[in-house]
């Protein structure tokens, strides 16, 4: 930034402006009482703690929360886990007809999601799971493993071939080739991934509000909806409950980015 | 250590690329065969062949008298130096050296003392804890070599290991690897596209072209009695010197004639038969300067290229302007550019070919080597 010509300086600083003044606006109507956020705007002198105290005392906010956390980040788990072998198998292994298995994993992924409702529905109620963790992360699965298995074998091709014979004449098998120096290597590219799954787990909506029947299962997102009551929408508390959520997401996306940062320099150093 | 044999081996690609050619080969215990041809011969793909990173379409591998022809690479105990090294970037020049001693369950103790041991063999011992974006190129072939040879593996394969050094180094690190073939008597499987690395470093050597081994044979051998035409254009440097000659019998012995020649050479000891058309080749260094009168060839200088040692001329006959001679004469031969030159072809070292098949066909007895040998001879 520092060398980089005015133009480019003065554009990046509208772009860091846009992407953060909606933020902190977020950030202050949240602590603004309700009846000044449509009249007048956010004022300093009469902030109030209120719409946090309300959402996590009247609403058991962190109840969603934890929901939220434990599917997105087993969503994550389950997609790295299963993705990586899958991933590293299309991307190297001489399959025949990995492109076309590439494309259907593809196609799976852009199907509409409302279309799979009804018959997620049926399935989950059929196995029971209807309302359960599992039951969320399984049809979530349905769109975060062809994301991680699209994304993680364009890492995985990025990587010299030569590294995986070098392991597998040293005595390593696919397997184990695959741990000692396909993953490690990898690992900005599995951060990414993992992030991204995160990500959109995180977000997801319509699942969630289908296959949960309860507060006890509800998601961030879904919680948030149902804040809204039959007359009125309590925006603070939406707000309030936004920037809980963002935050969470910061911290873990913060968590892995030093993950990416340290595998940078590590994939720097090409033999 | 242990032998290598490739039996019958073919290699099609499913491309439907034929990269080798029902390739029969033997590497005996403890040689070093130097696989060498120009780039796309196939030559690294015997050495994948050998390291069971590729399964032959057709034919047998086998190494230690042991058929090794479906078994992974891993359960084939060799060890292989790749061009671009393929370090392990995650990890130390120790771990790296180790690695292939940990995949196979060596203990600690037994890791750390090998390692000690390579790493002080090679020269590499202060650099055991850096990472290989840490080190110079020629340090990082040495990582390469030592990784290999950390191991005690049945052969090692070598695929183009100094092509990534600069040319001082590349020459140094060559005498280097000489020396340790020498020292260990491994069994070592060389790729090169190099024909000095191959003559310098292999026990033997064999030329390749477009998937088959045209010549097998000690480098002097191959150097002196190419095969044909395309090794022996392929080995020696400056390279060959090839004309197109018609061959009459005159009385008893044999002459060719060509438009390049003054008068014809007459090839005095052989008696067999020539085809009409041949093609003759002489080495830059395989002439004696004459008199013009007394040459076989007359031409003018179009360049000369003083090597140190030795100065390369280019010559151009004037009766045919598109072909130009290479000769090599002594640094202190005095010379002008465009002056007239003539000069005798050592009728002793001379290559006659069939111009149809490029194949070798006049044996002429040698004046100061033992018969030519095409058989392989092992040490």
């Amino acid at each position: 930034m520092k060398n980089a010509p005015p133009a480019m300086r003065v554009s990046a600083w509208i772009l860091t402006a846009a992407l953060v003044l909606p933020l902190l606006w977020a950030v202050l109507a949240s602590f603004t009482p309700e009846q000044r956020l449509f009249g007048g705007g956010p004022i300093l002198r009469s902030l109030t703690s209120e719409h946090y105290r309300a959402i996590f005392v009247e609403r058991s906010f962190w109840l969603p929360i934890s929901n939220s956390l434990i599917v997105a980040l087993s969503t994550t788990a389950m997609s790295l886990l299963l993705g990586a072998p899958c991933a590293y198998a299309l991307a190297r292994l001489p399959l025949k007809g990995h492109q076309f298995v590439l494309a259907f994993v593809l196609a799976v992924s852009m199907f509409p999601q409302i279309a799979m409702v009804p018959s997620l529905y049926l399935m989950l109620r059929g196995v029971r799971l209807l309302d359960t963790y599992p039951g969320l992360v399984l049809p979530y699965l349905t769109f975060a493993l062809p994301l991680a298995v699209w994304l993680l074998s364009g890492f995985f091709r990025q990587l010299p071939a030569d590294l995986e014979d070098a392991a597998m004449l040293d005595g390593a098998s696919r397997v184990r080739a695959l741990r000692e120096i396909v993953l490690p290597l990898a690992g900005p590219g599995v951060a990414t991934t993992g992030i991204l799954v995160f990500l959109s787990s995180w977000n997801e909506f319509l699942f969630a509000l289908s296959f949960t029947l309860g507060p006890e299962r509800y998601t961030v997102p879904v919680a948030i909806t149902l804040f809204r009551g039959q007359y009125q929408v309590p925006w603070g508390q939406v707000l309030a409950a936004a920037v809980v959520a963002t935050s969470v997401v910061a911290v873990v996306v913060l968590a892995a980015q030093k993950r990416i940062v340290a595998g940078l320099t590590s994939g720097a150093i090409k033999g | 250590m242990a032998s290598i044999q490739l039996d019958h081996v073919t290699k099609i690609y499913e491309t439907g690329q034929v990269a080798v050619r029902d390739l029969d080969l033997t590497v005996a215990d403890g040689e070093l065969l130097a696989l060498v041809g120009p780039s796309g011969c196939g030559k690294s793909t015997v050495l994948r062949l050998v390291a069971g990173l590729e399964m032959p379409t057709r034919g047998r591998v086998v190494i230690g008298g042991e058929d090794v022809t479906t078994a992974a690479p891993q359960d084939r105990d060799v060890g292989m130096v790749f061009q671009s090294y393929a370090l392990y970037p995650h990890m130390t020049v120790r771990q790296n050296l180790g690695f292939g001693l940990r995949m196979r369950g060596v203990s600690a103790s037994d890791i750390a003392s090998a390692v000690e041991k390579t790493a002080g063999m090679l020269g590499i011992g202060e650099l055991l804890d850096r990472r290989p974006a840490q080190l110079s190129g020629g340090q990082r072939q040495r990582v390469a070599l030592g990784r290999a040879l950390a191991r005690h593996a049945r052969a090692y394969l070598l695929d183009e290991p100094l092509s990534n050094l600069d040319p001082l180094l590349r020459v140094d690190t060559r005498s280097e690897l000489a020396l340790l073939h020498q020292q260990l008597g491994s069994t070592m499987m060389y790729v090169t596209h190099d024909q000095e690395e191959a003559m310098t470093l292999g026990s033997r050597i064999a030329v390749m072209q477009a998937g088959m081994v045209e010549q097998v044979g000690r480098p002097l051998d191959v150097y002196r009695y190419p095969a044909n035409r395309f090794v022996a254009s392929f080995i020696g440097s400056p390279r060959v010197n090839l004309c197109a000659c018609t061959g009459a019998r005159s009385s008893a012995n044999w002459s060719l004639a060509s438009p390049l020649f003054v008068q014809p050479l007459v090839l005095p000891t052989f008696d067999g038969e020539l085809p009409p058309r041949v093609e003759v080749g002489f080495r830059p260094q395989d002439i004696e300067l004459r008199a013009t009168d007394e040459a076989h060839v007359v031409g003018r200088i179009i360049l000369i290229e003083p090597l140190g040692p030795a100065t390369l001329l280019h010559l151009r006959v004037d009766s045919t302007p598109d072909a130009a001679l290479r000769l090599v004469v002594p640094a202190d031969t005095v010379v002008r550019h465009g002056e007239l030159l003539g000069f005798r072809i050592r009728i002793d070292r001379l290559h006659v070919f069939d111009s149809a098949t490029g194949r070798r066909l006049v044996e002429l007895p040698p004046s100061d080597a033992g018969p030519a040998k095409m058989a392989p001879e092992h040490r």
